[in-house]
């Protein structure tokens, strides 16, 4: 017999080379034309991974979104009237030209948010496409949606979103808002705008009637201007609590229809009973999945207290084998964060962690690239709950341990936050699944797995993790008067 | 006459037979005269042996892969536009306007399936709130082997009308065509062929009403029927399907298939089965 010898488990690069093309400027898009801004203002939008300037983006001012909300108000009266199924052709057609075009979107998505291309090509891409699919099967069936009420649309949609899932956060809110017969002025995060600007040349492929959806990119400062803009009727926002509340105020004292999903500490829940090495990859799946930059990420690990040990050993080994580094290698596991104001807020939680008692491990052994925002994957053991990483959303690789012996206590623990976007429940028994699914406060509750996502099942939050749900019927009530 | 006409068979399995029996029927389309397949007892066999194979994976495939499968026939189907119109004039001697408007209405009906398939549970399933500690949901699930007959006025639609429920919920189909217009389902098999819908999915026959129903009716492996049919038709379907509790559709023939029941929940009915799944709800 040989002695055994270290096993040289790195990898060689697997980088994805598809050439992606990207023009050095972007303008608004605007009545179906690529427009420059009035406001003659550009940003730049970078690589998170290498730190280099990807492209220059236009910055929409007010004379900008003036114009955008009234190609969407012109449009409306043609598009809220077109024959449903025409209506259909048009969302059918935009699902297979995204899923032609879908490597192109993963590779420009992954460069743009600096996620993992494993991720952007195998989820973000595809349940894009799912989500223009399903619902343009929606337009002809609205009234079995909505059964007893004619189903009419509302009219101009102002939809801001965030940068954590660019492109699909745009097709949650446009294909919902079209399929019911509304139009749309779109504002993309200020650091990932491009995927939202390549779908913009996708709408002008299909000849999608001028107006129906514009994008206007830029920062805070264009999002407030199109939520607040009088001639808007529905706003849709995903992204922080904080600023969700502050859209909350903007629209008081309109008629305008509001929904919002928000942030999230959600409880991830492993009982003694769990299937175990399928706990541990719903774990692994829970929190490292775009690097923790998930609203509903299962930041919070909930273990009963007989098998911490055990969980965190088999955690803290499988950590081990994570991959982080290039968001382009087709390998990797975890990719960079998407800004550097977001790493600083990553990294400030992670030294409150370790000032407020907690035991940070990290376990990764190879070396973080020398350009660009990246966190080890970390988490937090000895956790109280009134730690502040037990409480606020780190919207990062961060995860936190709390533990707890009966089930009653778990739903208890699970529920002592503001939040209520998602739970995972971990256990073999079914009845015992149910009960605490049925305790936990939170909009989607996955049962022995995590994170998953689909157009047709509707997903949204519980208390200040907004309201209004995106996805299968539900959704659809968010864009019917 | 064109250089090369088609020689139109029997579309089973995914392939293309001649009848076993070797018997044929004349039809003359477009000053061309075709001796199409007269399919016998046997052939509708070999059909629903095709289809009894296909179904469990066609049903067991998620409602998204159906949905986009079927987009896909409807693809094929306007690609094959001008051989629909074509047809169904030449057949059927309506006016090029009729039969264009017949291709468009088929195509649409397609399409709004393709739509369907992934919302059928959203619309027609449930959470039932027992009075008791326990989840109960209701699943809709398909029938399984289904037989249609086809109408002979609009003998594009009504195919299509009969048979997409069907297909969309995860049954396979067996087709039997309008009997005095059967061409234009011929050209329906073929757009089948390069769709991706897999073979034994959708198979078509084309020959007497009145050999095939009889058959059809008794066949135990057929768990539903869906026909155009009136009097001693419809009789002799429910009087045969009660051998095996074959669900039965019956539809007039002279029905307008561009109605929108036809592309409403409704149409699931006979070709769906709810399923419902308790569970306790208390650890």
């Amino acid at each position: 017999m040989q002695p055994a010898q270290a096993i040289d488990w790195s990898y060689a690069p697997a980088p994805e080379t598809f050439p992606v093309e990207l023009s050095p400027e972007h303008g608004l898009f605007i009545g179906g034309k690529f427009v420059d801004p009035r406001s003659r203002k550009h940003f730049e939008t970078i690589d998170p991974a290498t730190e280099k300037k990807l492209s220059r983006v236009a910055e929409a001012g007010k004379a900008d979104v003036d114009a955008a909300v009234k190609a969407a108000q012109k449009a409306f009266k043609g598009w809220s009237r077109m024959r449903p199924a025409q209506r259909a052709g048009y969302l059918f057609r935009i699902a297979r030209r995204i899923q032609e075009r879908a490597r192109e979107l993963a590779v420009l998505e992954s460069m743009d948010n600096g996620k993992p291309i494993k991720e952007t090509r195998d989820v973000d891409v595809p349940l894009v496409a799912q989500h223009f699919f399903h619902h343009a099967g929606w337009c002809d069936k609205l009234a079995h949606a909505v059964p007893g009420v004619e189903p009419r649309p509302i009219g101009v949609c102002a939809q801001v979103i965030p940068w954590n899932f660019p492109l699909l956060m745009a097709a949650w809110k446009i294909a919902p808002a079209l399929a019911c017969g509304n139009t749309v002025v779109l504002k993309p995060a200020e650091t990932t705008p491009l995927t939202a600007l390549r779908l913009a040349e996708i709408l002008q492929e299909v000849d999608l009637p001028p107006g129906v959806v514009n994008i206007v990119t830029g920062a805070g400062e264009t999002g407030r201007l199109l939520v607040e803009h009088p001639n808007v009727q529905k706003v849709a926002f995903t992204g922080s609590t904080e600023v969700g509340k502050r859209i909350a105020r903007a629209c008081a004292g309109t008629d305008k229809r509001l929904t919002l999903e928000l942030g999230g500490k959600s409880p991830n829940i492993i009982f003694a009973d769990a299937p175990m090495d399928q706990a541990i990859e719903g774990i692994v799946n829970g929190i490292w999945f775009n690097q923790g930059q998930v609203c509903c990420a299962g930041s919070r690990l909930l273990v009963e207290e007989s098998v911490v040990d055990e969980v965190i050993g088999r955690l803290t080994h499988r950590m081990r084998s994570l991959r982080v580094g290039n968001p382009l290698d087709k390998n990797t596991d975890v990719g960079a964060i998407n800004s550097r104001a977001q790493l600083e807020r990553v990294n400030s939680f992670i030294e409150c962690g370790v000032r407020e008692g907690a035991d940070r491990i990290v376990c990764f052994d190879g070396a973080l690239p020398d350009t660009g925002y990246w966190v080890a994957p970390t988490l937090f053991r000895g956790v109280q709950p009134a730690h502040t990483i037990a409480r606020e959303e780190i919207f990062g690789p961060v995860l936190t341990v709390l533990t707890f012996r009966t089930p009653d206590e778990a739903i208890a623990r699970a529920n002592d936050t503001n939040y209520g976007l998602s739970a995972g429940v971990w256990t073999s028994r079914a009845s015992k699944a149910y009960e605490v699914a049925a305790g936990v406060k939170a909009g989607v509750v996955w049962l022995n797995t995590f994170n998953q996502f689909d157009a047709t099942s509707p997903f949204g939050g519980f208390k200040e993790s907004g309201f209004g749900r995106e996805g299968g019927r539900a959704g659809l009530a968010a864009y019917l008067a | 006459m064109a250089t090369v006409t088609k020689t139109w068979k029997l579309f089973i399995g995914g392939a293309f037979p001649r009848t076993e029996s070797g018997r044929t029927i004349k039809a003359v389309a477009g000053g061309t005269v075709h001796h199409l397949c007269k399919a016998s007892r046997k052939d509708l066999r070999d059909a629903v042996e095709a289809a009894r194979a296909a179904q469990p994976k066609w049903a067991s495939s998620t409602a998204y892969l159906r949905g986009q499968i079927l987009y896909r026939l409807a693809e094929m189907l306007e690609a094959r536009r001008g051989e629909f119109i074509e047809a169904i004039r030449a057949t059927s001697r309506t006016t090029p306007r009729k039969a264009k408007a017949e291709v468009e209405a088929s195509i649409e009906h397609v399409v709004s399936f393709a739509g369907w398939t992934d919302k059928i549970a959203i619309v027609l399933g449930s959470q039932n709130p027992v009075a008791g500690p326990f989840y109960t949901f209701t699943g809709i699930e398909a029938t399984g082997v289904v037989g249609v007959l086809a109408p002979d006025e609009s003998p594009l639609l009504g195919a299509l009308a009969l048979a997409c429920p069907a297909l969309a919920a995860g049954n396979a189909v067996v087709l039997a065509a309008s009997e005095r217009h059967p061409i234009p389902a011929l050209v329906l098999s073929e757009a089948l062929a390069t769709s991706d819908v897999p073979g034994g999915v959708c198979n078509i026959l084309t020959g007497d009403h009145a050999e095939l129903v009889p058959a059809m009716a008794t066949h135990r492996d057929v768990d539903a029927i869906v026909a155009a049919a009136k009097g001693k038709h419809a009789a002799t379907l429910k009087a045969g399907a009660a051998e095996n509790m074959k669900r039965v559709t019956v539809v007039d023939p002279a029905s307008d298939f561009t109605e929108p029941r036809w592309r409403s929940p409704v149409a699931f009915r006979g070709v769906t089965e709810a399923k419902t799944i308790w569970m306790p709800s208390m650890a």
